[in-house]
């Protein structure tokens, strides 16, 4: 069971109900669960989406789009069905936030949906989790289960005179299925293959309707923000950048685990003060600081604040919150290739930079990995990366292609070590590792 | 919608709103590159080759999912746009076998194309290529792995195209692969529109693969022979040591009436051609009742003496002529001509698979009624009564399919029969395969003859409300039943109708009057005419025996000698082959048919694909035929009907008007080798002759029928530009009220049939024997 | 309707796909959730389950096929009786996530997407699972566990073996 954690620095608001029973939804109720929804249901879609556009609120997925702004996107009128899409489908390497909102505090999930539905007139919403999720699915069942029984979902919702429904599902396997459109294609029982954009899914959605799609953390936001307002909301954040966030910080630290800090908040402190600092007293010698697709930033650059554009300032982006901490023993090309690795085998195969281009970095850098490789070929892989960057038909490509020009950039020198037969000097973690399949 | 204005590379350009960039750029003759776009199917931004820079965006662009804007700035060629597109051939080509030197598409391959002018030389990678076996999914398609760039073309002209969807894409990343879905073999309609679309060697023919090198080809574009569709296609041929061999059908000139389509028959059912059972030498039926090889001179000198004995003894009713569906419009011109003229007898007739001259009386000359097979790719809405094109008329489904899917045109389906185009029908109904007549009845109004339903009235209320409707129907429809549908189509607003006949030139054939009744354009025998003055010799007018009647008149010992030009009545209409007992039969065919086997002379002919000429198809499309390949040892009908006539004493001058002041054949009748071309100025030496025009020039005589058929009098030039002209129904003039026997016999042919030729096909037997076991090996299985 | 016909299925399991395809607006979306619960129950996607799941949601069997070669969790060769799933990406990566494969490897004796000779393992090497900041995790079927020891997975590996595992389906 996943540990929970915890440090003064922390501001606790969607983390509030984390380890109070809040599964329980008379527990939820008695933490103020379901005043929100009643309230957007009294005031109106107008609010709600004023109150969200006030909070500051950025999409926790990774992107950072601002989410009023995404909800007001979705035309009044619509002829086709409108939706509200949730996604669980949490697969980002470094990534495990949304696993203890589901696990922690389903009933959140829930409320967030249909307040979602309420601001854009959606009538049904879907909660998809990714397919290793199946004990969260479990518990997002019964919680859908219990809020249809107490008569907070199906029809006449809150004597709204307005219907909603919530289908829970979890995918199969599939980290592509994380981008927006894959994600309505995976729902749809189809590969996990993106759309072409746009147009985009405010107006052309699920089941070709307009729809909302938020990840977990954003959704489960919503009733926070609505509680308190989105002023106050905002207030806790740094400029444009509303609100808290669900930091994962993992690797090398003394004390791993989910800590929910205020946007803006430095990455220096959350490692060293939040975390405990690096794990042995040893060495930092990088960070990912937002999920593996997120370019690494060296000992030296991490005295910046967790936010989109201080993050984006500083070369590398927020990503998903997940921080990576790597101590001096870790080999760089080693963990390049790891990171390739992944892109390799979650590259859905549709377009030819991503397919190809993912095949061949993992390829060269195993190679080079091993100490097969020369010169030139430290030059060819950041070649290769910067001619997937941008050409690609989905994030994929870039996500692939980003941190390995980031590792490449930075610590060229490690790649240098491995060439001409001498391989990697460092104590291997792969040593006898097989490819995955 | 609105015309915008907007700038590539420097240029003003304008289209319409909404247009694709891509498109857009084509049409001002900028070429953006791409592998996996494809006009009229579906959009995948996949390949990622057409990226372009747009003004004021931060990425790269794909041309092939932008919609042009106006004021929008693109550039579709800078320095960075094309190190893009090298990088993904680089990435192609790192795993791509490279084995150009032996592929099939080697010389006509897109990534070549792509590699020579983005000059992606170096290989960047050391990693051994990954290789996969070749796998045989058909009898017609191979599919080889590693030359695949998953543009996924073959998946989308097989499922948003054909509606077969045999095709998928299996697994994900770098192990996508497209996949079968028999799961080592396909179940399919073998059209091979897969292998046709595929940009590179992934996809091969079963009848092509590793024969040839696309450049030591000629391609010839001519008329398919099979279906009453008349597609265009492009026949690669190779001289070899017996004339010139056909070894590749394909469809690279899309500019025919079948734009992007070809069946299976279209594309590989070309082989008859070459079976080892062609005839070659003319035969005659010994003493000893066996038949041998003769010289032509001979055989034709034979043959002709006999014809002359008959017409003497007895007059030209004691012979009979049957014609062809299968030859060109000059031929069945030419051999009607014969038959009137030379033999002087009306009896002449050939198999009719659908009732054109009902068709034709019903429509009275009417302009503009008649539908192209263009037509079909365009019009609002369609109704289409009997007949399953899909099996039948394939082209004509492809056109339905591609204008449901493209444009939502309304298809309106009846039929007795389940057939697969009711999936693209906005409404269908099922009626008994005795209820067309009574259906259109009902269709007009009259609810007393057809028990309708909720179902069929809300049908008929749809047909009716249509403002623009295309009628199409099969051979249910005959005589009266025709004129009775025609009536009811001319009581809506803009109606065009379509007449679904069997074979290449059925339609042909009933137009240049291979008929006992009717002179070419549907000129009643009894009134001849201009044709009277324009033969100079004395017409008979008497409607001649009709097939069954010439049968009749054989076994009564009236009919003394029958010619059949390229029919097989005996097999393909039934016909008793002992009433030919006491007639003496001259047959010219490339095989030894079941009426053949009966004949005392035996010409072995051309087929239609190697010979020059026009061809009509079911629409009314007249399409210039050239002459793609040639056989040693035999000759076009067209040679042999001038050459019977004469031996039989005929000045050759009197059939085909060639010689000074018509316009001459400008080499389209010699084809692709000039071996044709010197037999006959051999033979025109011989006969003391101008060398330079030809007796057995087929456009003399379409010169004459331009002149004496108004209806085929369309533009020369088009036409000989190889393109389809239609024809002008307008001008037929016909007598409405002559009654005539039901005749009509359909051919029953479907996908994997095609009459008598479809028998001598190696390559349709082989995909009808892989069905059959296939289905066994299933059922097995279940 | 489906029901009523001869199923490869348990009844339990019939029923629910009876009910699954109603959930959504189109009954194609039943179709990711279908083929793993089926796949829970025979044990992998066999070729009868295809044609059942096709037929159910009224699609071609290659469409199928096509969807479920996409997903990574979908197999159509049977795994163990406990899936055993060890993740190597990063953050178990540097927390000693090989050393626990390793150490499965050995002491299961099997390798990458091999299975037990008696059929109750199999063993594999997965993608990021989401449990990052409790590494190194593994999950054995759809069971989490986390910040493993050589010595924590024995102790894992022998409650399963001796029937006292969790089996969350």
């Amino acid at each position: 069971m996943p540990r929970l954690v915890s440090h003064p620095d922390e501001v606790k608001i969607i983390s509030r109900r984390f380890g109070l029973g809040a599964t329980d939804i008379g527990k939820y109720i008695e933490l103020d669960g379901y005043k929100a929804v009643q309230a957007a249901i009294s005031k109106g879609p107008e609010w709600i989406i004023s109150e969200m556009k006030a909070s500051g609120l950025r999409g926790r997925g990774g992107a950072g789009f601002p989410t009023g702004m995404k909800w007001s996107f979705v035309p009044k009128q619509s002829e086709k069905a409108k939706y509200v899409l949730v996604n669980g489908d949490e697969s980002e390497p470094g990534t495990c936030k949304d696993h203890l909102i589901f696990l922690y505090d389903p009933h959140a999930v829930i409320e967030g949906t249909m307040i979602a539905g309420i601001a854009i007139g959606a009538k049904m919403g879907f909660i998809y989790l990714r397919g290793e999720y199946r004990y969260l699915l479990k518990i997002m069942e019964k919680a859908v289960a219990d809020a249809y029984a107490k008569g907070f979902l199906g029809k006449n919702i809150f004597g709204s005179g307005v219907d909603f429904d919530i289908v829970t599902q979890t995918g199969a396997g599939a980290y592509e299925v994380g981008e927006e459109s894959a994600l309505m294609e995976s729902l749809e029982g189809k590969r996990g293959v993106p759309r072409i954009k746009p147009p985009f899914p405010a107006v052309v959605g699920l089941y070709g309707g307009p729809t909302v799609i938020n990840n977990v953390e954003t959704i489960a936001s919503v009733p926070h923000i609505l509680l308190m307002s989105g002023e106050a909301y905002a207030k806790v954040g740094s400029e444009r950048n509303g609100g808290t966030r669900l930091f994962g910080i993992s690797g090398h630290v003394e004390r791993p685990g989910v800590y929910e800090l205020p946007m803006g908040y430095n990455l220096k402190k959350a490692i060293y003060d939040v975390a405990g600092g690096v794990r042995g007293g040893k060495k930092l010698k990088a960070v990912v600081p937002g999920g593996s697709s997120t370019p690494v930033l060296t000992a030296d650059e991490i005295d910046v604040g967790l936010d989109f554009d201080q993050m984006g300032k500083a070369g590398t982006m927020l990503g998903s919150g997940g921080i990576v901490v790597l101590d001096e023993t870790v080999c760089m090309v080693e963990f390049a290739l790891r990171t390739i690795k992944f892109y390799q085998h979650e590259s859905c195969g549709w377009c030819i930079p991503c397919r190809e281009g993912t095949d061949w970095l993992k390829k060269s850098i195993t190679r080079l990995h091993e100490g097969g490789a020369v010169d030139k070929d430290i030059d060819n892989i950041r070649y290769l990366a910067e001619n997937m960057l941008g050409r690609t038909f989905c994030p994929l490509g870039d996500a692939a292609a980003m941190p390995t020009i980031g590792f490449v950039q930075k610590f060229r020198k490690e790649f240098e070590d491995h060439l001409n037969g001498r391989g990697c000097p460092y104590k291997h973690s792969l040593e006898r590792e097989e490819a995955l399949v | 919608m609105a015309d915008v204005t907007f700038t590539v590379d420097g240029k003003k350009l304008t289209a319409p709103a909404g247009t694709l960039l891509i498109d857009a750029c084509k049409a001002a003759g900028i070429e953006v590159p791409a592998f996996c776009y494809y006009p009229g199917l579906s959009l995948q931004a996949a390949c990622r080759m057409c990226v372009v820079r747009l003004e004021k965006v931060p990425k790269l662009q794909t041309a092939c999912t932008t919609t042009v804007a106006e004021g929008m700035v693109v550039y579709t060629e800078t320095d960075e746009i094309k190190q893009a597109r090298k990088a993904t051939i680089e990435l192609l080509l790192g795993n791509h076998p490279l084995d150009c030197p032996v592929c099939d598409a080697g010389g006509e391959c897109e990534l070549q194309d792509m590699t020579f002018k983005y000059g992606a030389g170096e290989s960047k990678y050391v990693e051994i290529k990954q290789h996969r076996e070749e796998q045989q999914w058909s009898p017609v398609v191979y599919f080889d792995r590693p030359r695949c760039i998953l543009c996924y073309r073959c998946v989308r002209v097989c499922g948003e195209g054909m509606d077969v969807w045999a095709l998928g894409v299996e697994n994900r990343g770098v192990s996508s692969v497209i996949a079968p879905n028999g799961g080592d073999h396909l179940n399919c309609e073998e059209c091979g529109m897969c292998i046709d679309i595929c940009p590179v060697g992934a996809l091969t023919s079963g009848t092509y693969r590793y024969k040839t090198r696309p450049w030591e080809m000629n391609h010839v574009g001519t008329v398919c022979t099979h279906c009453g569709d008349g597609c265009k296609t492009t026949l690669g041929v190779r001289a070899v040591n017996d004339g010139v061999e056909i070894i590749r059908g394909d469809n690279r000139d899309k500019s025919g009436i079948n734009g992007d389509f070809l069946c299976i028959k279209g594309r590989y059912a070309f082989d008859f051609a070459n079976n080892q059972e062609r005839l070659t030498k003319p035969l005659v039926r010994q003493a000893d009742g066996k038949l041998a090889s003769v010289n032509w001179e001979h055989a034709i000198d034979f043959a002709a003496q006999r014809l002359k004995e008959v017409r003497g003894s007895r007059g030209g009713k004691a012979i009979g002529v049957i014609g062809s569906n299968r030859t060109t419009n000059e031929e069945n011109y030419l051999l009607q001509k014969f038959a009137r003229t030379v033999l002087g007898t009306n009896n002449i007739d050939h198999h009719r698979t659908a009732d054109y001259a009902a068709f034709t009386a019903a429509l009275q000359g009417r302009a503009d009624r008649e539908a192209s097979l263009r037509d079909f790719a365009s019009a609002p809405a369609i109704l289409l009564l009997g007949n399953d094109p899909t099996e039948q008329h394939p082209a004509l489904a492809w056109q339905i399919r591609t204008n449901v899917r493209l444009n939502r045109a309304r298809l309106y389906v009846a039929n007795h029969a389940e057939i697969k185009l009711r999936r693209q029908a906005k409404a269908a109904v099922t009626i008994p395969q005795i209820g067309y007549a009574s259906f259109v009845e009902y269709l007009s109004g009259n609810d007393g003859v057809f028990a309708g339903n909720a179902n069929t009235s809300a049908f008929r209320d749809s047909v009716r409300k249509e403002e623009s409707l295309l009628i199409v129907f099969g051979s249910e429809f005959r005589g009266r039943d025709i004129a009775s549908l025609v009536q009811f189509g001319l009581s809506l607003p803009n109606v065009k109708f379509a007449c679904l006949g069997d074979y290449a030139n059925s339609r042909g054939a009933a137009d240049m009057g291979v008929l006992p009744d009717l002179l070419p354009g549907y000129v009643p025998v009894s009134a001849p005419a201009h044709f009277a003055e324009e033969y100079g010799s004395a017409l008979p007018t008497e409607p001649g025996f009709d097939m069954v009647e010439m049968f009749d008149a054989a076994t009564r010992g009236d009919l003394s000698a029958l010619y059949v030009v390229g029919s097989n009545p005996v097999a393909r209409y039934g016909m008793d082959a002992s009433a030919l007992k006491n007639t003496f039969l001259i047959v010219q065919d490339m095989f030894l048919t079941e009426t053949a086997v009966l004949a005392d002379v035996i010409f072995p002919s051309a087929n239609l694909y190697e010979k020059a000429g026009t061809a009509t198809n079911t629409y009314g499309d007249l399409q210039l035929v050239k002459k793609a390949a040639d056989k040693a040892g035999v000759r076009t009908d067209f040679e042999l009907i001038v050459r019977l006539a004469e031996k039989m004493g005929t000045h050759p001058k009197n059939l085909v008007p060639f010689g000074k002041g018509v316009r001459a054949d400008f080499g389209q009748s010699r084809g692709v080798q000039s071996g044709e071309a010197d037999r006959h100025a051999v033979w025109l030496a011989a006969n003391d002759l101008e060398p330079k025009l030809s007796p057995f020039d087929p456009f003399a005589i379409f010169d004459e029928i331009q002149r004496l058929v108004p209806a085929y009098n369309v533009p020369r030039l088009n036409l000989l530009a190889g393109n389809d002209e239609h024809l002008k129904s307008e001008l037929v003039q016909i007598d409405t009220n002559a009654t005539r026997r039901d005749l009509v016999l359909p051919s029953q042919d479907g996908l994997y049939t095609s009459g008598t030729l479809g028998n001598y096909s190696a390559k349709l037997k082989e995909v009808v024997a892989s069905h059959t076991t296939m289905n066994a090996t299933e059922t097995a299985a279940d | 309707m489906a029901t009523e016909k001869t199923t490869i299925f348990s009844p339990e399991l019939a029923a629910r796909f009876d009910k699954l395809v109603t959930l959504y607006p189109v009954r194609r979306s039943a179709l990711v959730p279908m083929l793993l619960y089926a796949q829970d129950e025979v044990g992998y996607i066999s070729t009868a389950v295809i044609a059942e799941v096709a037929e159910r949601i009224g699609i071609r069997e290659n469409d199928v096929q096509s969807v479920l070669s996409y997903y990574s969790m979908l197999r159509t060769k049977p795994a163990g009786k406990y899936n055993v799933q060890v993740c190597t990406n990063i953050s178990c990566m540097v927390c000693d996530g090989y050393k626990i494969l390793e150490h499965c490897k050995k002491r299961l004796g099997i390798g990458h997407k091999e299975v037990t000779s008696d059929g109750l393992f199999s063993l594999e090497e997965v993608e990021c699972i989401g449990a990052c900041c409790w590494a190194p995790a593994i999950q054995i079927n759809y069971d989490f566990y986390d910040e493993l020891t050589p010595e924590k997975m024995d102790q894992i590996l022998d409650d399963y073996k001796a029937g006292r595992g969790k089996e969350t389906v």
